[in-house]
């Protein structure tokens, strides 16, 4: 398969399913069509329920937000393949590290679902412990996370050395088109390349960052970024999960056998809008967002399970039964939440060992809170904490 | 790249660790406490452009990688975001990274990493994630460098909660606050006065490593007319005006912060009280600087006991100047006697 780029210039991509759910092959993917074909049709299925739950949650996260449950939301809408693909490739030991989106990766990971929206609701800049997981939190400064990986990549290096000691863990960062005009996604693939850290670079190349095409970040198809830092990298058909599924498989497999990092561009969509604050419609043409309906990730792998008798109305039926019951869970947990923790825990783990300044303001505050008269803030607080220690 | 064959280093071949009390220059003794630091746990390892077999462009890490190896001396690609970064991923790993920025004026590339992430992260998990990472800038002028080779950026980072800012003034303190640094789970940014880099003093490198030079100022002079509040670099300025001082008949008492973020407020309260004026020496720019803090507490905290308003003395709100300058633009004793001259006009 080729796909276009903005230009007229045809760019190889990876595809194993075609936008009608039919299994394609196409010259070089041998390799990758035996890795998908190891998917047995429990797998398949089960990646099918992961792509709709995927979507529900997308949905009643927007509805939650409407309602004024949530601060915002960022909706993942047309990416369930590019993100439930790719963590279908992952092991529990692998470390995730995600941007902001990659609610289907969490999903897989198996991250309670509430805990996923803390965030949005602003009751939490987190919302899980990442160390549960090996799931990173969310990060919101564009590309600084990719960083994080290929550091984390090079600990898991000198863990793990020499090499028949490997515990077979892997690194995987995601990020989007926007990202990779950051500095730090280009310096973490230098570090990567020059230190052969297992890490994995999964772009998930929506088209869209905000408002903003595609041609205002590169001139060239973006999985040759990863090319010129010496990173074997591949496109693939991002809404085909079983591409994505294949190629992951087999970068992650690089990166635990001490070959080193790899560069993936998922070609996708972003169906949605970047978040609940965001209006489309200034920026892009319903015609565009119709022919990519046509090519939506989860019709896709549906059809094909049909197609292979794995696909029944009473199967669709569980799923929306399960989705039902994530929806109850979510509307729920999210109320529940209600103002989120005390207000005096924005002084909590500033700091891993005592700091006079904090431990000073925190007494103030307390004391302003309780009604008393205000302590003096700073230094007779700090004196009744034993100096600034 | 050589194998990670050993990551356990064995010490055959090392020299032997250094004991007992020696004579060393302030960089030798940041060398020997990261050396120490090192020999005492395997997770601690360094980071930065040169700073394997040159040794760094201040010699801070010779010797290191030849001890210690490339696996835990490493020679990082010429990108501060990146090493911040990948630090904080090796931090997530379990690794105590220490991470070298070649000059004051490079840490800019940074600052993302160390403002936005670094600072956040134990917050951002609730505590499930530490930042046990060290930043060491050398910073502050006088050595005739070039633009961005003189400047004094820490207030850029005690105003950001999450962070530690500490700056030694002695070789003592260099060899024990970088190992406390290390052992810290917080971040640390490390500034190294590069004016004092060739000061020698005595080390006593059985000196115990505790949390004390990350918190506590001390007093380095006892005096009863007047505060020196200084840290760094500007502790020896302050030491030859109290000396100049005592020639006129008055007593200066010198404050060594240590720390900016902690502020130690109680010690420099206790201190002005006691002699009712304060002059804050730095050489950063007076403008928002480390003082501007230091004085608004002390004017809070010792409003009654005050014989004067508190002063400040650093640098200017201009660009870091040329090298033909910079001697005009930092503290000098000059400088400080003036402030004491105006502080008893009062």
């Amino acid at each position: 398969m080729t796909t276009t780029n903005g230009s007229n210039e045809a760019i190889p991509t990876l595809q194993l399913l075609d936008p009608q759910g039919n299994r394609v092959t196409t010259r070089g993917s041998k390799g990758y069509r035996d890795r998908a074909a190891a998917l047995t049709t429990e797998d398949l299925r089960g990646m099918y329920r992961d792509m709709v739950l995927t979507r529900r949650f997308d949905d009643e996260a927007t509805s939650l937000q409407r309602q004024g449950e949530l601060a915002l939301f960022a909706p993942a809408r047309g990416q369930e393949a590019a993100q439930v693909g790719s963590a279908y490739a992952l092991r529990p030991q692998d470390y995730v590290f995600p941007s902001y989106r990659e609610h289907g990766v969490l999903h897989v990971r198996g991250l309670d679902p509430v805990d996923r929206l803390r965030f949005f609701r602003g009751s939490d800049h987190g919302g899980w412990n990442p160390t549960e997981h090996n799931t990173s939190v969310y990060t919101i400064v564009i590309g600084a996370h990719t960083l994080h990986a290929t550091g984390y990549a090079m600990g898991v290096q000198r863990d793990n050395t020499p090499l028949d000691k490997h515990d077979g863990t892997a690194v995987i960062t995601y990020f989007g088109d926007g990202a990779t005009s950051q500095g730090d996604v280009n310096e973490a693939m230098v570090y990567a390349a020059v230190n052969d850290a297992p890490v994995v670079f999964f772009l998930q190349n929506n088209q869209w960052a905000i408002s903003e095409p595609t041609t205002r970040q590169t001139k060239t198809p973006l999985y040759k970024r990863g090319e010129a830092f010496g990173l074997p990298s591949l496109r693939v058909d991002g809404n085909d999960v079983l591409a994505v599924y294949a190629a992951t498989q087999e970068a992650l497999e690089r990166a635990r056998t001490g070959q080193g990092p790899s560069f993936i561009e998922a070609f996708t969509y972003r169906m949605g809008a970047h978040t609940t604050s965001d209006d489309p419609t200034r920026y892009r043409t319903s015609e565009q967002e119709e022919l990519w309906r046509g090519r939506d990730p989860i019709d896709r792998l549906g059809a094909l399970l049909r197609a292979e008798g794995a696909l029944d109305d009473d199967f669709e039926a569980e799923i929306k039964a399960e989705g039902d019951e994530l929806g109850a869970e979510l509307r729920d947990g999210v109320r529940a939440l209600d103002g989120g923790p005390a207000v005096s825990s924005m002084f909590d783990d500033v700091y891993a060992t005592p700091h006079g300044t904090v431990a000073a303001e925190r007494a103030w505050y307390e004391a302003y809170d309780a009604g008393d008269p205000p302590a003096p803030q700073y230094a007779t607080a700090d004196s009744a904490q034993g100096g600034a220690r | 790249m050589t194998t990670m064959a050993e990551r356990t280093h064995t010490t055959s071949g090392a020299p032997e660790p250094a004991s007992g009390i020696q004579t060393l220059s302030f960089g030798k003794a940041i060398n020997e406490g990261l050396r120490a630091a090192m020999r005492r746990d395997d997770k601690v390892m360094l980071m930065g452009e040169d700073i394997g077999p040159l040794g760094g462009v201040f010699r801070v890490t010779d010797g290191l990688q030849a001890e210690f190896g490339e696996q835990r001396v490493v020679d990082t690609p010429l990108a501060e975001s990146g090493i911040v970064g990948t630090a904080i991923g090796l931090a997530m790993r379990g690794y105590r990274p220490v991470c070298e920025i070649q000059f004051d004026g490079f840490v800019f590339p940074a600052f993302n990493q160390i403002t936005t992430q670094l600072s956040k992260i134990h917050n951002r998990t609730r505590g499930a994630v530490q930042m046990p990472v060290v930043i060491r800038i050398p910073y502050g002028g006088g050595i005739g460098g070039v633009e961005h080779h003189g400047e004094s950026p820490e207030s850029l980072f005690a105003h950001t909660a999450g962070l530690r800012v500490v700056s030694p003034s002695t070789p003592q303190d260099a060899y024990t606050m970088i190992q406390e640094a290390i052992a810290s789970p917080d971040p640390v940014l490390y500034f190294e006065p590069k004016s004092r880099y060739w000061g020698k003093g005595a080390v006593d490198l059985g000196a115990p490593v505790g949390t004390d030079t990350l918190n506590a100022a001390h007093v380095v002079r006892q005096g009863t007319d007047v505060t020196f509040v200084a840290y760094g670099p500007s502790v020896a300025t302050a030491l030859k005006a109290a000396d100049a001082l005592a020639e006129e008949g008055r007593s200066a008492e010198v404050l060594d912060l240590r720390a900016i973020s902690p502020l130690d407020t109680a010690a420099i309260v206790a201190s002005v009280r006691k002699t009712g004026r304060c002059v804050v020496i730095h050489e950063a720019p007076v403008f928002f600087g480390a003082g501007a803090e230091i004085a608004a507490r002390v004017t809070e905290e010792c409003f009654y006991a005050l014989e004067a308003p508190v002063l400040r003395v650093g640098g200017f709100h201009t660009p870091y100047p040329v090298a033909k300058h910079e001697h005009e633009y930092l503290p000098s004793v000059d400088r400080v006697l003036d402030a004491v001259d105006r502080a008893f006009a009062h």
